[in-house]
């Protein structure tokens, strides 16, 4: 079942699914943040959608509770005139892989063309897709511990949007490396963009083993690791690292690597900070450097509808690349 | 019992005899009649003609699941036999994680029944440490040994509590059972379901580290010591905990170990992208590990290798990475690994057949695994140069779960021997 | 194959300019709104709307996400924004592209209008009219009537120096 080709990419290819950044070429990359820059205009219009997939039914399908990532992909689908259906189901009701399938096959007798997959397991979306009947496109909405790859395109969306090129650029993202699909995206992405250097900061309970392998250099406090950086990510830190036994709480997670306003003095002045959301505030950023002007928080959340119309809109249709005469 | 077989033309390879030339090998009376001459009065009532063909013993797999009692979806006691019987194996153990657990003489007793039925290999249950593998309470290991288990082992339950382990350990060293051991720190391994590395940083799946398994046997290694236990150490992954046990026998501890033969090929990197056939427990280890186990090998550290065979339903490996069940289906496979190991220059060729003959006799102290005069005709014939590919359709067991499918492999049996006994026979069109 | 077709497109504009002035005379109409379609409906309008001196700024047109054959040849990921710098509430617009042959941009282009808001009247200018309609839209005022076959295409270079050329297609 494990399959040498880009499970990703169509034998032309073309995006077919979008499970993960890794493996994608940099053109690609470029095409969905081209391709979601020109979304991101569309909100001028009165009628805020374009008929691209008119026709098409896309599925959200949450395993795991996220309103607001199932929200912006909801509205993006809408934006593109898809229909929408969502589809909540608790872990226990489908966690064997027997009724997971049994479910897929139900939808795709209903004619759907996508599905949007948010599960806890990490390559959940990877076995869907492996799965499921060839006209169905799958969209990683976030696997496990795994990759959102999603996020990580509206992140480098935001950064472009601030910064311009990528190669200049130095990006820092602080904390909870270990278990963040959003950090694993967000760095294959930045590399593979071709980002100057890629910075992890954090406490060794909350860093991979073998971080070699992810391309990125290795902080352990604020200090150095924010030293001159350009953009600084601030992850979630999750509730259940503390029962877990991988910090003693945070309170002094925040005093070394909550982001306060003293620290970002460290990054450029023209530094701009990121986080994906929901915020802890007061656990890993201060509401002074959340709501202050080098804030792009709040930018990120439009910026991934645009984003996430383009994921859908290549994934749906063909891509550039033959030589097509346009209809007159 | 079948009549006199005469085996003409082979080359009869027998580590335990140091043999390995042409002969031919007469059987009687389910055992080994003659080498090379006829003893007097032999009527052949069949010849086997084993021209171009390897003659050798019955192998000896320490570790097969065999799925019955408790999950027959997934293999029988007559199906996964038949398997063995395919792939040359003769006597395999049968560890006690069964549905009952082996913690009793009726199961065990059920399992040689049923066995002894199927009659197409030698059944030889592993018996619970444990009773109902629960590392609290040690099992009725007279009991089990009276009622034929060979062996006492917590299988893949590592028994948590340090104290219930030393207990465990003395009173099996009391009636002199071995006990088969797989150590692993249960905090350290948590829900991890790949080697901690390279591959576990990259699909975001919990990793159980090098050290849950260096720790575990190191912690087990100090209680063999103090409690004088016999004790074989199976499916050793890392090359860090090989290196402890040589340590250990170096000192002149009664230990063994073995290691699985998927280990001795894939590392981690072959999980790619979330390929279920390759979640096995212990790990795939890294490039290093593999190469530190192949070295052990040949050096004599590890005297045995198993299949640790674990058949499974299609379901159970549909699902993503963690939510699917460890194990290969590896019965089939076995000597064609170790054959492999040899065209790899590893080791040589009879040295690979000593790790699955007398390297596992030697463990269970049966006598088996040899083709000396009067020894237990159990045979093994495998043409060394047929090439096969692993498939769905190739192999015999129920479970087609293997990260090999596809593989070409050199070796295949042509006829298996229990007991005198023709158990298996290749009809294959070039057979 | 590519043969340059030598029309003098400055007096064929110019041609056009008089005839658009014509029909807004006609229907009344006295403050007009142009818009061009992405990439030589644009280079059109903007002669035209200099030669027909409409005050307002000339709006642009970018029909790839109304495209019905998406299917088929996807989306170009950089597509240019449509720019309509006024509302088009009630006003009379004058749509301009180079080529009109299946009708299916038009088409696109009326749909996305619409999406921005609903005019009182569309007028359609068109530089070079062909055949190979495949729906029912004609152009109010056309600069060139060509008749060719499918294998054939007009195209339109510039944005400097406009000139038209010839196509043939295996």
């Amino acid at each position: 079942m494990n399959t040498l080709k880009n499970l990703q990419l169509d034998a032309t290819g073309n995006l077919r699914h979008f499970l993960t950044i890794e493996g994608l070429k940099r053109q690609t990359l470029v095409d969905i943040l081209d391709l979601a820059e020109s979304f991101a205009n569309i909100k001028a219009q009165a009628v805020k959608k374009v008929p691209l997939l008119r026709g098409k039914t896309v599925v959200n399908l949450f395993f795991e509770n996220s309103t607001r990532t199932r929200t912006t992909f909801e509205l993006a689908a809408k934006r593109l005139s898809a229909d929408v259906l969502n589809i909540n189901i608790t872990t226990s009701a489908a966690s064997k892989g027997e009724s997971l399938l049994d479910m897929l096959h139900n939808l795709e007798a209903m004619h759907c063309d996508m599905f949007v997959v948010r599960h806890a397991d990490s390559g959940a979306a990877h076995f869907i897709a492996q799965n499921v009947a060839p006209h169905i496109s799958v969209i990683n909405a976030g696997d496990g511990q795994h990759a959102h790859p999603t996020q990580a395109m509206l992140d480098t969306f935001t950064i472009r949007r601030h910064k311009g090129d990528f190669g200049d650029l130095r990006v820092a993202i602080v904390g909870d490396i270990l278990h963040s699909r959003v950090a694993r995206s967000q760095i294959h992405a930045l590399n593979t963009l071709g980002v100057g250097e890629v910075r992890v900061i954090g406490p060794k309970t909350l860093l991979p083993m073998d971080h070699r392998s992810l391309g990125v250099h290795v902080f352990h406090d604020m200090e150095s690791g924010l030293a001159g950086v350009d953009v600084v990510i601030m992850l979630r830190l999750q509730r259940e690292r503390m029962e877990g036994g991988l910090l003693p709480s945070e309170h002094e997670f925040f005093q070394r690597y909550g982001l306060t306003g003293d620290k970002l003095k460290l990054a450029k002045p023209d530094a701009i900070v990121m986080h994906p959301g929901p915020i802890n505030r007061g656990v890993e950023i201060s509401s002074e450097v959340a709501d202050g002007p080098q804030s792009v928080i709040l930018e990120q959340v439009s910026n991934g509808i645009a984003v996430r119309m383009a994921v859908m809109a290549m994934a749906l249709g063909r891509q550039p690349g033959a030589e097509t005469g346009r209809e007159t | 019992m079948t009549g006199p077989i005469h085996i003409r033309g082979g080359r009869l390879v027998d580590p335990s005899q140091n043999l390995d030339r042409e002969a031919d090998l007469f059987i009687r009376d389910g055992r080994i009649a003659g080498i090379g001459t006829a003893p007097s009065g032999f009527e052949a009532q069949r010849t086997i003609d084993a021209a171009g063909r390897v003659v050798c013993p019955g192998l000896i797999d320490l570790q097969s699941r065999l799925r019955e009692p408790g999950q027959e979806h997934k293999g029988t006691i007559a199906s996964e036999t038949a398997a063995a019987a395919a792939g040359g194996i003769t006597t395999l153990c049968c560890p006690p994680d069964t549905d009952p657990v082996i913690d009793n003489p009726a199961v065990a007793e059920q399992i040689l029944y049923r066995a002894g039925k199927a009659g197409n290999s030698r059944v030889l249950p592993l018996g619970a440490l444990t009773s109902r593998l629960a590392g609290e309470h040690l099992a009725e290991m007279l009991a089990l040994q009276e009622s034929g288990c060979v062996a006492v082992t917590n299988a893949s339950q590592p028994v948590h509590n340090t104290l219930v382990m030393r207990r465990a350990l003395e009173y099996a060293a009391t009636l002199g059972l071995t006990v088969f051991i797989s150590s692993e720190d249960p905090w350290l391994a948590g829900n991890g379901c790949l080697h901690e590395g390279q591959m576990s940083t990259r699909l975001g799946l919990p990793g159980i580290p090098e050290c849950a398994e260096v720790i575990g046997i190191s912690r087990d290694l100090i209680l063999v010591e103090r409690t004088g236990v016999r004790a074989h150490f199976s499916r050793l992954s890392t090359a860090r905990a090989v290196e402890m046990v040589a340590d250990a026998r170096a000192r002149g501890l009664p230990v063994t170990c073995d290691v699985t033969a998927h280990q001795l090929f894939l590392t981690e990197m072959d999980v790619g992208v979330f390929d279920s056939l390759c979640h096995v427990r212990p790990p795939l280890r890294t490039f290093r590990d593999r190469d530190g186990l192949r070295a052990a090998l040949a050096d004599g550290v590890i005297t045995a290798v198993c299949s640790d065979h674990q058949p499974h339903d299609p379901d159970a490996k549909l699902a993503p990475f963690a939510d699917t069940e460890p194990g290969i289906s590896a019965l089939e496979t076995l000597l064609p690994l170790l054959l492999r190991l040899a065209d790899e220059k590893v080791l040589p060729r009879n040295k690979a057949l000593a790790r699955l003959t007398t390297g596992p006799a030697e463990v269970l102290g049966n006598g088996l695994g040899t083709l000396a005069l009067d020894a237990t005709a159990d045979v093994c014939i495998f043409d060394p140069d047929a090439w096969w590919q692993v498939s769905e359709e190739t192999l015999v067991s129920y479970g087609k779960n293997t990260p090999l499918l596809g593989w070409e492999l050199k070796g295949r049996v042509t006829h298996t021997l229990l007991e005198g006994r023709v158990v298996f026979e290749r009809n294959d069109s070039c057979y | 194959m590519t043969t340059p077709l030598q029309h003098d497109l400055d007096r064929v504009l110019a041609g056009m300019a008089a005839r658009l002035r014509a029909t807004l005379e006609e229907r009344g109409i006295t403050a007009p709104l142009m818009i061009g379609i992405h990439t030589g409906g644009v280079w059109v309008a903007r002669c035209l709307h200099q030669l027909l001196g409409i005050e307002e700024p000339l709006g642009t047109l970018d029909i790839s996400f109304y495209r019905d054959d998406f299917e088929r040849i996807g989306v170009h990921p950089q597509v240019k924004p449509s720019n309509l710098p006024f509302e088009v509430e009630d006003r009379h617009i004058i749509l301009v592209d180079d080529v009109l042959q299946t009708g299916r941009t038009i088409r696109a282009a009326l749909n996305e209008i619409f999406d921005y808001g609903r005019p009182a009247s569309v007028l359609l200018g068109i530089l070079v009219e062909r055949s190979g309609r495949e729906l029912p839209i004609c152009a109010d005022v056309a600069g060139l009537s060509m008749d060719l076959s499918p294998s054939e295409q007009v195209k339109l270079t510039g944005p400097d120096k406009l000139t038209l050329s010839l196509k043939r297609v295996k």
